[in-house]
This record gives structure tokens, sequence and C-alpha cells, in this order.
């Protein structure tokens, strides 16, 4: 196990390398440090001396890759390539445009976020998986039908839609809970429910009906038909027999996303002024703060290889076939 | 000329869009064996509702993106001929009157008066404050409070009857041209219509299209003399631009999946019939950029091409141009953050199909590679790459929205939902609220994406091989049973 876990680890390097060239080549070489910084200082009367000015707080003054003036291993070092990709590996983002150290502000960012994240996950499973069971139990029924009906036209709302309606109507008509904001402590709760709610709520439609469908594949099973052959009841086939089995196919979505619990919902976020990730990452892009976009796409690669890793050692969980080595 | 065409690059696309769909139906008429489960598409009622709903969105899309510069009129337009800078398309000549109608500010749907009150002069020269009244809007009435409801209600109703003779008509021709098919007389074919007895739920379609009829008859009567849905901030009817966000919407959702094709096919064809080295860096490769969140790689791109355009001003003559040009690129970067899924579907149907026996004859026979792919591999996935082309459509209609809020979605000046959302989004706060905009882009875009969804599931349906072995000892069984059979 541990041993597989190794392995597993390493095998992310290249994968992490490879996403540091990709980021490197969109950020530094479809456009130059200097057009960035154009395009920050405004594109009309920029004198030069503003852009190598500009070039040089952010760091952006060196040569991409080989550094021909600099002495010894320097001329590997002292470039874009090491100092802004390279040394992401050991969590040094730099700073971001307004001065704040990028590394500290995620640590204090994470919080919110998951604040808002982990609920609405935990809540989330637990009501779609219900729900998805009820439907299976009462499949070829008017609830199944209009249950997947229901699903169907809920999947066709963006899920904007969700975080506006809920905003309206909880916050601003009946006046429970504060339309926006965060506090920490033991008051976060107010702030944290509606976004949480309004996050179950949007992926009901689409989570419910995929996991119905994994419930109903395993109800055709021949495992199936023996437990019922054997008499038991058909709440214990389902729970007992059914439940485990596609909890296989359930897990695979669902641990890959808890990773992401970190990163929060991005728009989610921003509707609700939770000072999480998600807001942070969309501000930075409006701001056109490039530090801060490039350090959350690293930060956003590394938990989804966390996030395959972690599915891979659940399956040993819950599937006694699967052995890792 | 009167105008002067003009083709932007996303027209192209979708102008190639359509020869190719045309093509393949020509090709797959006189085909038993592909036209099978497109015939099991057309008999699924949800299907073919779904379908006919889309087809009106594809109307308007199409009309939409025929586009051209009208000449100018004016004195020197006579010398020498000037084309307006102004892209203009089919759909804004048949919308002129929406377009043109500018109000001066916010006003509610149907109204008569502006949202907001303001100071008016009287002709006595004494002021008051009053709401205002439009400039078009109801402008016919003399006295709005006494005469608008029965203005409305008359346009309403008589919009609704033109639209239900209109529905007649083509009801009829329907069973026309179904008793022609099967030649029956008109009469049995029409009752057997109603009664829900034929093939094609034609009963269904028909309802759909009346509830179309009505509607449409209905908004077509009110907005001669009425902003339908209100006005927005700046006094543009959101009519016209919900409108105007169809093609947006629809480029997004097709371009997107055409422009990731041939990445998927050939990437994933090659890993999975090549093996080898060629597997393990097309596997790299996606596993790679699988595993940059979607959004933020995005967001990264759109960031990147958009201080490309704006160092290169010079490269893009109209607004609309370069408008054009970001949609474009916003739906290269969704392929080419989405290819990566159905890569990993073709590279694991391939595997299979490797090793069955008709491919290792083919191979015995020392067919080349490149025909046992184009013959033997590439028409056995193709009904994978159909089932996630149409189930990645309103995801990405979905997405666009997103998008655009988040600020890396379509130029800011391209009508679409997002634009839309984004805009109204910031009037909730308002007291009274400005719903119409929020209100309008939530009807056209659930319609648009509950009908994408309900066609797809059909397409799934039909050629999923799964799902068909399953459901086939379903056929014997009464159909009060059937339709509440569970479906996948």
């Amino acid at each position: 196990m541990i041993a597989y876990i190794m392995r597993r680890l390493l095998y992310a390097i290249p994968i992490l390398i490879g996403v540091n060239i990709i980021t490197f080549g969109l950020f530094f070489l479809v456009n130059t440090p200097d057009d960035m910084a154009r395009m920050q200082l405004g594109v009309k009367r920029v004198t030069p001396e503003a852009i190598a000015n500009w070039k040089q707080e952010r760091g952006y003054d060196k040569p991409l890759l080989f550094n021909a003036s600099a002495p010894g291993s320097g001329k590997l070092t002292q470039t874009i390539f090491f100092e802004k990709s390279l040394r992401m590996f050991v969590f040094d983002f730099g700073r971001a445009d307004d001065g704040r150290d990028i590394a500290r502000e995620i640590g204090l960012r994470m919080g919110p976020s998951l604040a808002v994240a982990v609920p609405s996950f935990l809540v989330g499973l637990f009501v779609y998986i219900t729900f998805a069971l009820v439907f299976a139990f009462f499949r070829a029924t008017a609830i199944d039908f209009w249950g997947v009906v229901m699903c169907v036209a809920a999947m066709s709302i963006s899920s904007m839609f969700y975080i506006i309606g809920g905003q309206y109507l909880i916050a601003k008509l009946w006046h429970l809970v504060p339309i926006s904001g965060y506090s920490g402590g033991a008051d976060a709760w107010r702030f944290v429910l509606l976004p949480a709610a309004v996050g179950v709520v949007a992926g009901f439609g689409g989570s419910t009906r995929l996991y119905r469908a994994f419930f109903l594949d395993e109800i055709s099973r021949d495992y199936v038909r023996t437990a019922r052959a054997k008499g038991l009841p058909e709440s214990v086939v389902l729970f007992r027999h059914v439940l485990k089995n596609a909890m296989i196919p359930i897990l695979t979505g669902v641990v890959v996303a808890i990773p992401f619990l970190f990163m929060g919902g991005l728009i989610t976020e921003s509707f609700f002024g939770i000072p999480g990730l998600g807001s942070y990452t969309i501000d930075a892009i409006n701001a056109q703060d490039f530090g801060v976009v490039r350090s959350m796409v690293f930060i956003g690669s590394l938990l989804y290889i966390a996030g395959l890793l972690l599915t891979d050692i659940s399956y040993t969980l819950v599937d006694p076939r699967v052995r890792l080595s | 000329m009167p105008f002067q065409t003009v083709i932007l690059w996303t027209d192209w696309l979708i102008f190639l869009l359509v020869g190719v769909i045309v093509l393949a139906a020509i090709y797959v008429r006189g085909r038993e064996h592909l036209l099978a489960p497109w015939r099991r598409v057309a008999h699924s009622v949800s299907g073919m509702v779904g379908l006919t709903v889309l087809l009106m969105f594809v109307v308007v899309g199409l009309l939409d993106s025929l586009h051209y510069r009208p000449r100018l009129a004016g004195k020197e337009a006579a010398a020498r001929v000037v084309y307006a800078s102004e892209v203009k398309s089919a759909l804004d000549a048949v919308l002129e009157p929406l377009r043109s109608r500018r109000e001066k500010t916010y006003s509610a749907p149907l109204a008569a008066q502006l949202f907001a009150k303001e100071t008016i002069e009287r002709e006595d020269g004494s002021q008051s404050r009053d709401y205002p009244r439009l400039k078009y809007g109801g402008a016919q009435l003399k006295d709005p409070a006494a005469e608008w409801t029965s203005s409305v209600v008359r346009a309403a109703l008589g919009g609704a009857a033109a639209g239900g003779v209109a529905w007649l008509v083509i009801a009829l021709c329907v069973a026309a041209a179904l008793a022609q098919a099967t030649q029956q007389r008109i009469h049995p074919v029409w009752e057997a219509l109603w009664r829900g007895d034929t093939e094609v739920p034609w009963r269904a379609i028909l309802l759909t299209l009346l509830g179309l009829c009505l509607a449409g008859g209905a908004v077509i009567a009110l907005a001669q003399n009425y902003h339908v849905l209100g006005t927005d901030k700046v006094g543009q009817d959101v009519l016209y631009l919900t409108l105007k966000s169809i093609r947006t919407a629809l480029v997004i959702g097709t371009l997107t999946t055409l422009v990731m094709l041939p990445f998927a096919l050939v990437l994933g064809i090659a890993a999975g019939y090549f093996g080898g080295w060629i597997d393990d860096a097309i596997q790299y490769l996606y596993t790679t950029l699988n595993s940059i969140p979607g959004v933020l790689l995005i967001a990264a791109a759109v960031l990147m091409m958009q201080v490309y355009i704006d160092t290169h001003t010079e490269l893009f003559p109209t607004a609309a141009q370069r408008a054009d040009l970001r949609l474009l690129f916003l739906c290269i970067i969704l392929g080419v953050t989405s290819w990566t899924g159905l890569c990993r579907l073709l590279r694991g149907e391939t595997l299979k199909l490797r090793e069955l026996e008709y491919i290792q004859a083919a191979h015995a026979f020392g067919v080349r590679h490149h025909r046992v792919i184009s013959r033997h591999i590439l028409p056995n996935v193709m009904h994978i790459v159909l089932i996630s082309v149409v189930m990645e459509f309103s995801g990405l209609v979905l997405a666009e929205a997103v998008l655009s809020y988040v600020g890396v979605g379509v130029d800011p000046s391209m009508n679409s939902f997002g634009t839309l959302i984004n805009n109204a989004r910031l009037e909730m706060a308002r007291e009274p609220m400005v719903w119409w905009s929020l209100a309008a882009a939530f009807v056209f875009m659930v319609t648009l994406v509950l009908a994408a969804n309900l066609f797809a599931d059909a397409v799934r349906d039909a050629f999923d091989p799964r799902v068909r072995t399953r459901l086939r000892p379903l056929r014997k069984v009464p159909p009060a049973v059937q339709r509440g059979a569970p479906r996948r």
C-alpha cells in the first residue's frame, strides 16, 4: 500500500512539470512580459521606463529560460522560468500585485472556502443518494417518472439562477440570513447556511439522476436476483446489497472532488462575498493579476492529482476485489 | 448592391457544420443500419419535442449568422460606395423595429411609462415628478391608465389567434404529407394522428408547435406597440437582446465540439490502436491537461488572448470581427479543455475493438493501418462521438453564462445569456426590482437547455448499445407500463 502510494506520488511529478510548462507557455510565451506590461499600464501613452519599472517590480525583467549574463548556476536559476514556475514546487508563489504574499493569502482563505464547501458536499451527497435510492425503489412508477422529470428540469437551470433565486427569496424577501458577507467564529453559520444550501440544490438534478442510473445498473444484476430469490425484503436488498455496490461508481466521481473543496465554488463565493479561494481567483482574473492565477492553476492541479490518488485508495475500502500493488 | 455580405469566422464554421449535417443526413438516408438508431430517436416523444423546440432556436441562430454591412445612404454614397462599419445580420433586419426603438432607460415589460420617476415639464411651464411616457412603448395610447389593459389583451388574443391559424395550416400540411406517404386518405390519418397512433409522435410535436405558435403570435402582435420583455438600462429592448443571445449560445455549444473533435478522434484512436509509446505520450498529454482545473485553464488562456487582442488592435477592422474572433477563441479554448474526456472514451473503445476477430483478420490480410482505422474502427466508435457531442451541448451553453460572469467569457459587446445575466444581476438590489432581463434570460436559457437535454437523452438511448440491450425485454410490455419503465 505504502509502496503504491509512493509510486503514484512519483508519477505525479512529470504531470506537475507538464502543468508547469503549459502554464509557463501560456503566461510568458504567448505574450511577452512587455505585452502584459503594456496591457496593464494602458496600451497608449506608455513609456519604456514605465514598462521596465513594471517588469522589475514583478521580477519579469529576467530572460525567459537562459540568463547568459549571470554567473555560474545563475545562468539557469536567474530566469523567469526558474523563479516563477519551478519555485512553485516549494510553495513559493511570490507576491500578488497588491504586494501581499500569495502563499499566506491562500492559507488564510482556505478556511472560509472549506466552511462553505464541506457542509454543502456532505449534505449534498446524503441528499442525492437518498433521493436516488427512493427513485430506484419506486422504479417504473409515477414517483420515479416525475422524479426524473424534475431532475432533468433542475439540470437545465443554470447554477447562477439558483444563487440569484436563493439570495432573492431567502435573504431579501424573507430576511432569514444575510444576503452576503462572512465572519469567522461562531457567527459564521449564518453566512454559510445559504451558500451551502444553494450548492446542494444546484447539484441536485444532475447528481440524483446519475446516482439513480448507477442504482438501476446494479438492480438488474444477478446477485440482486439471488438476494430476492432468498426472500430478502426489497429494502434489505436495496440498502445492504445495491447501495454498497453502487458506491464504487459513485466514489469515482465524488472522491476526485474532495480536494477541490479547498478551492470552493468560484461563482458561489463571489456572489455571496465569501473571502475564500474561489473569490480570490475571480478577483485575480478581473484584476488581471497573473501571478495569482498562475498559483491557483498550480494548486488546482496538485489537488486534482491528490483526488485521483484518494479515489484509488478509496476503492480498496469499498471493493475488496481491488488490491493496490 | 444595397449591402456587402460579411462572413465572420464563426459563420464559416456554422455553414461548414450545416453542410456536414446535410451530407451526413444524405449518407445515412440510404443505409438501413445507420438509419435504425435515428428511427428510434424519431419515435421518442421527449426527444422529438426537444428537437422541435431546438429547431426553433436553430432557425433564429442561423438567421443571425447571415451577416452584412448595409450601404450608407447620403450624398457621398451616391458617388462612392460606402458601407456602414456596423455589421448587421438577417435577424437584425427582421427585428429592425425592435432594434431601433430605443427608450431612455429601464421600462417594465409591456409598460407605457418609464420605470423611474422623472421631472416632467408640462406645456404650461409647471413641473411635476411623474413617470414619463415611453417614446415607443404604448405610444399609440392616449390615456394609458384607461386603455392599456384592453389594448394589450386585444393584441395578445389577436396574435395568438393568428398563431393558431398558422398552426392549423402546418398541422394540415403534416397530415397531408403523412397521407401522401402512406397512400391513405387524409381523414383517417388526421384521426390516427390525434389518437397518437403514428410511429413518429406527431401529436406531441404538433402540440409543442401549437404552444410555440400561440406564444409567438401573441409576442409578435404585442411587439408592434410594446416592449414585450421591457427595456434595459440603456433602453434596448430585452426581447431583441435575448433573441440575439441565442446565436452565441448555439455557437458555443456546437462549434466547441466541432473544434475539439479532430483532436479527440485522432489522438484517442491513435492511442488505443497503436499502443506503446504513442499511447503513453497521449495519455500523459491528456492527464496533464485534465489535471488543470478547467475554469482556471480557460481563464488563463482567455486573459492571454485578451492581452493579444489589445496589443494587436490593428488586426481587427470592426468591433464585430473582434468580438467574433474572441468568441471563436473561446470555443477553441473550451474545446482544448474538454476534448480529454472524449479522447479517453475513444481510446478505451479502440483498445477493445483492436482485439476483435475482424480486425485481426484485416491485419492478417495485410490491410494497411489507415485503412483499418478508417474502415473498421472509425465507424464503430462514431456512436460514442455522437453521444458525447449531443450530451456536451447543454453543459457548454450553461458554462458560457458562468464564464461570462467570471469575466473570461464572450466580448462584453457581444449579446449572450451570460452578459445579460451579468448586467441584470447588478439591478437585483434596486427597489422595486428590475427583474425582467433576468426572467428573459432564465426562460430562454431553460427552454434551450431543457430541449437540448431531452434530445440528447433520446439520442443516447437510441445509440448506446448498453441501454438498448437492457430495454429490449420491455418491448412486449403494454404501453402504459413502458412509459414508466426505467430509463437511463
